[in-house]
């Protein structure tokens, strides 16, 4: 008997439904792509406090100053021993902001210590923040919910 | 001269560069999607000269100053109001007092306008956990009700000058 030979037939997928659902994902994440925790280190975990409220307005000139559990300060992305250690990070920000024309006044320092690190350490934080005239200084803390 | 009348030919555009892109790129959106929570900041100012002994103005409230002590593993050992000089002595409110120290302040400075020219120093032992001296401004900044209604109190806090290690 002759068997005749079929030829598969051709199927065509519908692609429109899954284009359209990719690009909805696409546009959700783009939108919530977030670049405010940008500065956050791994190391540090925050204290927690209920009237931790994010600012209604950005900081003008923002520095961020990082303490960790052991001590170490980490400025501008790199790691100092101490607060002393960091100084030159701070005269390096205050000689960008002059030659901006802005002063020192107009800066915040954001320190954001570990919840452990010691009160000390922080203290020495801002009193060497101090020697360079910063005046402005913003303890941060994760909200509590 | 006759010009042919034919039928568009359908162009199949070719797709599959496209879903490519667009998967690349929704895997990286996915990919370095970071859930963070909420922060907040705690203002607090600290000049860099001391402020000029004068008349004290009958209407605002006297400084506040809490001493937080720590024992040696960095723990609160204790939240004294308005100690001595030397540190010593002082209203005790306990280790976990925070609470009785906010209805203390709160009593002390109200939440009207007394309470927005009211000043907290901070005075903490060096090894002291830094999550109590959040606690503390927690204290005595405001308190947060059920409703999640904020009532401010001091917004003016500082800290005592740095004690040495171990002291």
């Amino acid at each position: 008997m002759k068997i005749k030979k079929v030829e598969a037939a051709k199927i065509e997928i519908d692609m429109t439904p899954m284009i359209d659902i990719c690009f909805q994902l696409l546009t959700f994440f783009v939108f919530i792509l977030s670049f405010e925790g940008a500065d956050q280190d791994a190391r540090i975990q925050l204290p927690a406090s209920e009237l931790a409220k994010p600012p209604e307005k950005s900081e003008d000139v923002p520095i961020t100053l990082q303490v960790t559990k052991d001590g170490q300060i980490l400025a501008g992305g790199q790691p100092f021993p101490n607060a002393d250690a960091a100084k030159s990070v701070l005269n390096a920000e205050r000689t960008m902001l002059e030659q901006r024309g802005r002063s020192v006044s107009d800066a915040n320092i954001i320190i954001r210590a570990h919840k452990d690190a010691k009160t000390g350490d922080v203290q020495q934080l801002i009193k060497v923040a101090q020697s360079v005239e910063f005046t402005k200084f913003s303890l941060r803390a994760k909200d509590k919910e | 001269m006759k010009i042919k009348k034919g039928g568009d030919p359908a162009v199949a555009i070719d797709m599959t560069p496209m879903i490519d892109i667009v998967f690349q790129l929704l895997s990286f959106f996915i990919f370095t999607l970071k859930i963070t929570t909420q922060e907040g900041d705690f203002n607090i100012t600290m000049p860099l000269a001391a402020p000029r002994a004068g008349t004290p103005d009958p209407n605002q409230v006297p400084p506040i100053k809490v001493r937080i002590r720590a024992t040696a593993d960095g723990s609160c050992n204790g939240i004294f109001l308005n100690p001595n000089d030397d540190g010593t002595g002082g209203t005790p409110f306990g280790t976990d007092g925070w609470k009785q120290l906010r209805a203390h302040i709160a009593s002390l400075v109200g939440t009207g306008s007394q309470a927005a020219s009211a000043e907290v120093t901070i005075d903490a032992d060096y090894n002291l956990d830094y999550e109590n001296v959040i606690k503390c401004i927690t204290a005595v900044s405001g308190e947060k009700d059920a409703a999640g209604h904020i009532t401010k109190m001091v917004e003016k806090i500082k800290f005592a000058p740095p004690r040495p290690p171990g002291g």
